[in-house]
């Protein structure tokens, strides 16, 4: 493990070398609001941001992402892209995220397409600076991370230490100049940064402990707050849209003008979506919106977590700035669920 | 612990890249469905089992899951039967003898031809292209004949002239020890034949349910009153396998579609005993 300190200056000079060495996504401001894209120079970088609109998944997962191309005569050819690129200032939350798709898209019958881009992608994380009003990552252990990541960003006093890590971690550190090593007191204030932000990181308190929750939704089915919550949702899909940990999608065809050539590509889908499970002859498997409303909260909560051991919410609440409705409150629904259990399901 | 993230090895393998395949044999069944007798242009075997299913591509149009209609005891080609219902039904419709399709797959789970339903008998209950897929097993067993006891299919059509595989149910039933049994929701002038719901038909049958496996596939609406039925005639849910239809789009288990509850049922079903689903709310 390798921990620099730079000052202002040299973050600045650094990040305008990883912007000759290779494209750069990261966080800008857009009006009143932040959001990743490509950076052209290092002035344009925000690290004090405190949450982007979409997550950082995008580059990892694009919301539209080409998979194959077609010929006549139904020849398909891979297309691949794994040209290597740095995503800078993803905050611990959105990377757990990331970490938990790779773990998703490697499993059972992995996807290439998906992991050619995680393995082209050079991760730089920061830790928060600044608390977003509906985050509650402290409350799901994922305001700090301490692993996995290729550079780690922390803000202290007059600048920022970096930790790097791996190979692709040595590759940032060789782009720095005269890079000097973070002394005791700075690892500290590291350490206090890391303390304060998992405290802090809770602007909603989740009373449930996350080991809980699958056995709470197991008992929860038939909860009238599902039927309750859903009366008010639109099925308008942002919820799904917006989350990190959302990777649901939809494949289709687009052909050039001649009709005979195209792509294959993907496309995020969101399962609060009207049409989401419904096939040919108009016969919807899940019709009812309390039912798409409700399978959400069981995929964060039980279905994912019993694929890949984790809560799947990282606790960045988007969704909760993102519903217009106000009912796409993971915390709110899963302490609702805790503290006013439903009468059948206490009784068994 | 090494991930496949950290591996240099790049497989080239692609879980969306379908197979080149070759229509050989283009078949009229009824009004909205056509059989296609397909080989796969790498002259490989599809190496499926009866139950399972491939995802049918089309360049400039998509992909559909369909089932496997005919058994691997038939050789290298394989079968499939598809109703018309939407934009790559159509297209598939369209093709003609030495016509290319995409092929991914096989995929899902079987109908366990070699073990529960080896040894006892047999209740194949199907509505309408349900029979799609079972008539893979129905085959199987027709080919093995002596590793089953008795079998019975038991077949329901909305009319007569939505019967599929009519020419056939006289070589199922010609090596003995087979019941067929067929009804039509509505008869023509000239159906002869029984009228009403495919679960009039259980109680035409004798059979002891300590010994006997039931498979069951066809539309949503069906599968409730059926297992009524067989419940009612003594049939535990360990018995009793189902096919399930639900959307799915990558049939590999990541796009979300096809869950029902927690299980991606292109990856745990299409066919499941019923004793493992009768919990999920979303089931059935
Ligand atoms: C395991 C399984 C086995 C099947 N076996 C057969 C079979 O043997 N013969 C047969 O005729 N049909 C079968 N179907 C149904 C068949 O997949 C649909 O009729 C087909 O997808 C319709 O596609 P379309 O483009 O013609 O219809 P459209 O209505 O134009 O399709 C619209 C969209 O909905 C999706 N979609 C619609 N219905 C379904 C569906 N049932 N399953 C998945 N996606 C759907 C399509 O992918 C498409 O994107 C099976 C379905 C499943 C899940
Ligand atoms: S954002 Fe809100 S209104 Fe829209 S689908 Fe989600 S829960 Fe429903
Ligand atoms: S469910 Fe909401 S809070 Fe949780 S990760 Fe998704 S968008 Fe963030
Ligand atoms: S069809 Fe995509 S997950 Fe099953």
């Amino acid at each position: 493990m390798s921990v620099y300190k730079l000052n202002m200056e040299q973050l600045r000079n650094w990040v305008g070398r990883l912007i000759a060495e290779r494209p750069v996504y990261g966080v800008r401001q857009k009006d009143e609001r932040f959001v990743f894209g490509r950076l052209k120079k290092p002035e344009e970088l925000r690290l004090d941001y405190d949450v982007t609109i979409l997550p950082p998944k995008k580059y990892i997962l694009p919301t539209r992402e080409n998979l194959l191309a077609y010929q006549p005569g139904e020849h398909y050819e891979s297309l691949w892209a794994d040209e290597p690129f740095v995503l800078l200032g993803v905050h611990p939350y959105d990377f757990v995220a990331i970490r938990q798709l790779d773990l998703l898209f490697e499993r059972e019958k992995p996807d290439e397409h998906y992991l050619r881009r995680r393995r082209a992608a050079t991760i730089i994380v920061a830790d928060v600076e600044r608390a977003s009003d509906n985050v509650f990552a402290g409350c799901v252990g994922t305001a700090v991370v301490k692993d996995a990541f290729d550079g780690l960003l922390t803000r202290v006093e007059d600048g920022y230490l970096l930790e790097v890590r791996g190979e692709k971690g040595e590759w940032l550190a060789s782009l720095l100049e005269s890079p000097s090593p973070a002394n005791a007191a700075e690892l500290s204030r590291r350490n206090d940064v890391w303390e304060n932000n998992r405290r802090r990181l809770r602007k909603h308190e989740l009373k449930v402990p996350p080991e809980q929750l699958g056995d709470l939704l197991r008992r929860s089915v038939d909860h009238p707050l599902w039927e309750e919550k859903a009366r008010l949702c639109y099925s308008c899909g942002s919820c799904n849209l917006v989350c990190p940990t959302c990777y649901c999608f939809d494949v289709r065809d687009e052909s050039d003008w001649s009709l005979d050539k195209g792509v294959r590509y993907r496309v995020w889908d969101g399962c609060l979506l009207e049409d989401f499970a419904m096939v040919a002859g108009g016969h919807n498997f899940r019709p009812t919106r309390a039912a798409r409303y409700r399978h959400r909260y069981y995929r964060k909560g039980l279905y994912v977590p019993e694929m890949i051991g984790e809560l799947a919410c990282v606790g960045c609440g988007r969704c909760i700035t993102a519903c217009t409705a106000g009912i796409a409150n993971p915390v709110e629904v899963y302490n609702r669920l805790q503290e006013e259990p439903h009468e059948d399901d206490a009784a068994e | 612990m090494r991930t496949m993230l950290q591996s240099e090895e790049q497989t080239l393998e692609d879980i969306y890249r379908p197979r080149p395949a070759t229509v050989v044999r283009v078949e009229d069944m009824t009004r909205t469905e056509k059989l296609f007798e397909l080989e796969l242009d790498s002259g490989e075997p599809l190496g499926h089992m009866p139950g399972q299913f491939v995802e049918v591509s089309l360049a400039g149009i998509g992909e559909a899951p369909i089932s496997i209609s005919s058994s691997p005891t038939r050789g290298r080609r394989f079968e499939l039967v598809v109703r018309r219902v939407g934009s790559l039904t159509r297209a598939l419709h369209h093709l003609k003898p030495g016509d290319k399709v995409g092929i991914r797959g096989p995929f899902g789970t079987w109908f366990p031809v070699d073990t529960d339903l080896r040894g006892r008998d047999v209740i194949f209950i199907c509505g309408g292209i349900g029979l799609v897929p079972v008539r893979s097993a129905i085959q199987y067993v027709v080919d093995n004949r002596t590793d089953y006891g008795h079998v019975f299919i038991l077949f329901g059509a909305r009319t007569p002239a939505d019967r599929l595989f009519t020419d056939e149910y006289e070589q199922w039933c010609s090596p003995g020890e087979v019941t067929f049994l067929e009804t039509v929701d509505k008869r023509d002038a000239r159906w002869t034949g029984a009228e009403g719901v495919i679960t009039t038909l259980i109680p035409c049958i004798r059979f002891d349910p300590a010994r006997t496996v039931a498979v069951i596939c066809g539309p949503p609406v069906m599968y409730r009153f059926v297992i009524v039925g067989l419940k009612e005639r003594g049939m535990a849910e360990e018995n009793i396998f189902v096919s399930l239809e639900r959307r799915m789009k990558c049939g590999v288990g990541k796009c979300g579609h096809c869950q029902i509850n927690h299980i991606y049922v292109c990856q745990k079903g299409p066919v499941f005993r019923l004793s493992e689903i009768t919990d999920l709310e979303e089931a059935l």
